[in-house]
């Protein structure tokens, strides 16, 4: 489905990404993890079409397609969703206006007439469920005097609405309390299909004990340093990152 | 030039869609303006002879005054002499029944949204077609005469109910007022007429559609709104004029009058042609507008979407006489490119417990100068008045300007008055956010601004808003999308 060869990622002439490399296919579920200033939510905002840092080198394939070719409102049309680490508020723009809209954008490209407004309420109510979302907050303008748990939470809503191919979560367990944050995994979990995938990004390994990872792979000064299945992110539990970074700094 | 700049300058970079000429034979006269002008002009509508000297004495006292200078605007001279004060479409008079209509006239109405086919209109809404200096239609009248609703062109007013217009015409914006209202009062040509009688409530909503369409010409009209006791109407206006490279005036004055316990909600979607890219052309837009709330627990409403015009130079604001009346203004001023815009209201309390609200919302895009200027005013026996204004802007790109200059003169101790300002941007991350969920940064801006300014439009009558709303994604959309 994704597949991310050599790419280096600058921001102000800065290198942030230095290489990266990474597969995803269908039905899996990856975990990125590493410390702060690694570069996770670079790679996060690269993929999604962010264009504020220069990508000077490597490729992107999706589906087949080369991914760095297209903007970023079709990018999201052709299903990759991001899970925003800080969540924009939008005055005076209602979530369903908001929602209503995207849903509509998505089917044109497809070539799909609009959904009707009932079906697409309808479709909400269904959608709210699967994260326990107060059937207030989308009459709300867009994530507009929402708490940190509920701006997630209306991230998962989104997704769930949306039905991605592939969902990039970046840091979504940040800040949540741990019902919050069985609420967003349980969400995440339940939109699990053979056909989807979804790239987790995570300083701790507390949302791991949620949602289960197929691999696990520590960024680390702009690299992939380590990848494993789950029980890395245990190791990285136990040990902190400073074993990584030891192991990292030493080969330099 | 970075993404931002290129997008910004793609969504601002519209076209004006209303910029067509209609060819139609025109009788005009001489362009320049004397008391020889007037008197012509006040012959061709067959005036009493105390309307021509009305108009002289306004003249006279325009001769004495100058331009006002205090607005934030850069204004051209205007030579007063290069302009044509009277135009008509030929036949002048107005049309009888539809079969005597240009179809000329009929296709620019059309062409405008504006069917003048009572079976094709909108249900609910009458209309008053005005290009350049007459009335061509009046839609609905015989429906409302049934009410005792006078909807008339101005003209027409002044034929068949000369007291009504003698008493009311000048008794909230005398000619003294100010440089244009002087200018207006002297060479207006045409206008709506509305009287509600005494506990009616007008079933429909009243519209008036300016067109300005022969070159050279200013248009100058009044309108003239009585409410009596007890009634209700709901009024709105719209205008356009075709794409020219010079600068066309438009000065007109809006009188208002609300009697004891009446309603008058008055909106307006202002979209003259506003010039081009560079700023070429454009009208000119000197207008003014104000109500008297004069019986006790009167209200009177102004909402405007302000799209279009070079320059704006408006300030609808309310008198509010009676004890207990209410005058609200809600505002969306839109400019881009290089338009300028200054407009804003004044509350003037005298009665007791008069309560005033004052909602603006400003958008700059392109090099424009957005202003808000205001005067809430609160005399020594407005016991209890109360104010609430809110005044925000919102800038798009950086080589735009926003102001605002709030003025409050409060005499009474009891009085309390309110005032919020913010200044925002249309942030990056708010375009980048829609974009990730499918929606292109046309969209997202018309969206965003649509959002933005939500709490005007949703005061605009229902067929309207939409309009409104469709008209401020064209205003700063463009060829995005």
């Amino acid at each position: 489905m994704l597949e991310i060869k050599e790419l280096r990622v600058n921001v102000e002439d800065k290198e942030i990404l230095k290489g990266i490399n990474l597969k995803v296919n269908a039905g899996e579920v990856h975990a990125i993890m590493g410390p702060n200033g690694s570069g996770k939510s670079t790679l996060a905002s690269a993929l999604a079409g962010r264009d504020y840092f220069d990508i000077t080198h490597g490729k992107i394939f999706y589906e087949g397609k080369d991914l760095l070719e297209l903007a970023p409102e079709d990018r999201a049309r052709e299903g990759i969703f991001l899970g925003f680490q800080y969540p924009v508020e939008i005055p005076g723009v209602s979530m369903v206006n908001f929602l209503r809209t995207a849903i509509n954008e998505m089917r044109k490209y497809r070539g799909d007439k609009p959904l009707p407004a009932g079906d697409f309420l309808k479709l909400m109510r269904e959608k709210k469920k699967i994260v326990e979302i107060d059937s207030d907050l989308t009459n709300r303008s867009v994530n507009e005097g929402f708490s940190g748990g509920e701006k997630k939470k209306n991230e998962i809503f989104q997704m769930a609405l949306l039905e991605p191919k592939l969902a990039i979560l970046d840091e979504t367990d940040s800040g949540l309390d741990i019902d919050a944050l069985r609420v967003v995994a349980n969400g995440v979990n339940n939109l699990r299909t053979p056909d989807n995938a979804t790239i987790v990004i995570t300083h701790y390994q507390r949302l791991l004990d949620y949602i289960i990872p197929d691999f696990v792979h520590v960024l680390y000064k702009g690299r992939i340093v380590k990848s494993g299945d789950k029980s890395l992110a245990k190791e990285l539990e136990e040990h902190g990152y400073e074993w990584i970074k030891q192991e990292v700094d030493a080969e330099v | 030039m970075t993404d931002q700049e290129k997008i910004l300058n793609e969504v601002t970079g519209s076209d004006y869609k209303f910029g067509f000429h209609t060819d139609i034979d025109t009788e005009t006269i001489p362009k320049g303006l004397n008391k020889e002008v007037i008197r012509i002009i006040s012959a061709k509508k067959e005036e009493p002879e105390w309307l021509t000297e009305s108009r002289l004495k306004a003249f006279s006292h325009w001769q004495t005054l100058r331009m006002p200078e205090w607005a934030h605007l850069k204004i051209p001279e205007i030579d007063y002499q290069d302009i044509i004060y009277y135009a008509a479409p030929q036949q002048g008079a107005k049309y009888e029944s539809m079969d005597e209509v240009d179809p000329e006239l009929i296709d620019t109405f059309n062409r405008l949204g504006i069917p003048l086919e009572e079976q094709k209109q909108l249900a609910g809404v009458a209309i008053d077609a005005i290009m350049d200096s007459v009335s061509v239609k009046t839609t609905f009248q015989d429906t409302l005469a049934d009410l005792g609703i006078i909807f008339c062109s101005f003209s027409e007013a002044v034929k068949n109910h000369p007291d009504l217009i003698k008493k009311y015409m000048g008794s909230v914006v005398p000619y003294t007022d100010n440089y244009f209202a002087a200018l207006n009062s002297a060479v207006f040509s045409d206008g709506s007429f509305c009287f509600i009688p005494k506990g009616v409530r007008c079933p429909m909503e009243l519209s008036t559609y300016f067109r300005i369409n022969t070159a050279n010409t200013g248009q100058f009209e009044r309108t003239l709104i009585i409410a009596e006791d007890d009634s209700y109407v709901s009024y709105l206006e719209g205008c356009t004029a075709p794409m020219r490279d010079e600068n066309q005036l438009h000065a007109a004055i809006v009188e208002i009058v609300a009697m004891e316990n009446a309603e008058i909600k008055y909106s307006t979607v202002q979209n003259w042609y506003p010039g081009n890219k560079e700023g070429k052309g454009g009208i000119y837009n000197f207008v003014t507008k104000r109500g008297i709330c004069k019986g006790d627990n009167s209200k009177i409403s102004w909402t405007q979407v302000e799209t279009g015009s070079a320059i704006t130079w408006k300030y609808p604001s309310c008198i509010l006489r009676g004890n207990n009346s209410v005058g609200e203004f809600y505002s969306v001023a839109v400019t881009n490119n290089y338009q300028q815009a200054d407009t804003g209201t004044k509350m003037i309390h005298i009665g007791k417990n008069t309560r005033s609200t004052i909602i603006s919302k400003g958008i700059s895009a392109g090099k424009s100068q957005n202003s808000y200027r205001g005067l809430v005013k609160v005399l020594k026996g407005a016991e209890n008045a109360r104010n609430f204004s809110q005044c925000d802007s919102l800038l798009l790109g950086d080589q735009c300007g926003a102001h605002t200059f709030p003025c409050l003169e409060v005499d009474n101790k009891t009085a309390i008055v309110e005032h919020e300002a913010t200044t925002s941007k249309i942030g990056e991350d708010q375009i980048f956010y829609c974009n990730q969920r499918g929606i292109d940064t046309g969209n997202a801006i018309s969206l965003i601004v649509n959002g933005y300014a939500k709490e005007v439009l949703n005061k605009l009558p229902m067929e309207f808003a939409v309009e409104a709303q469709k008209l401020l994604a064209i205003t700063l959309e463009g060829s995005v999308g």
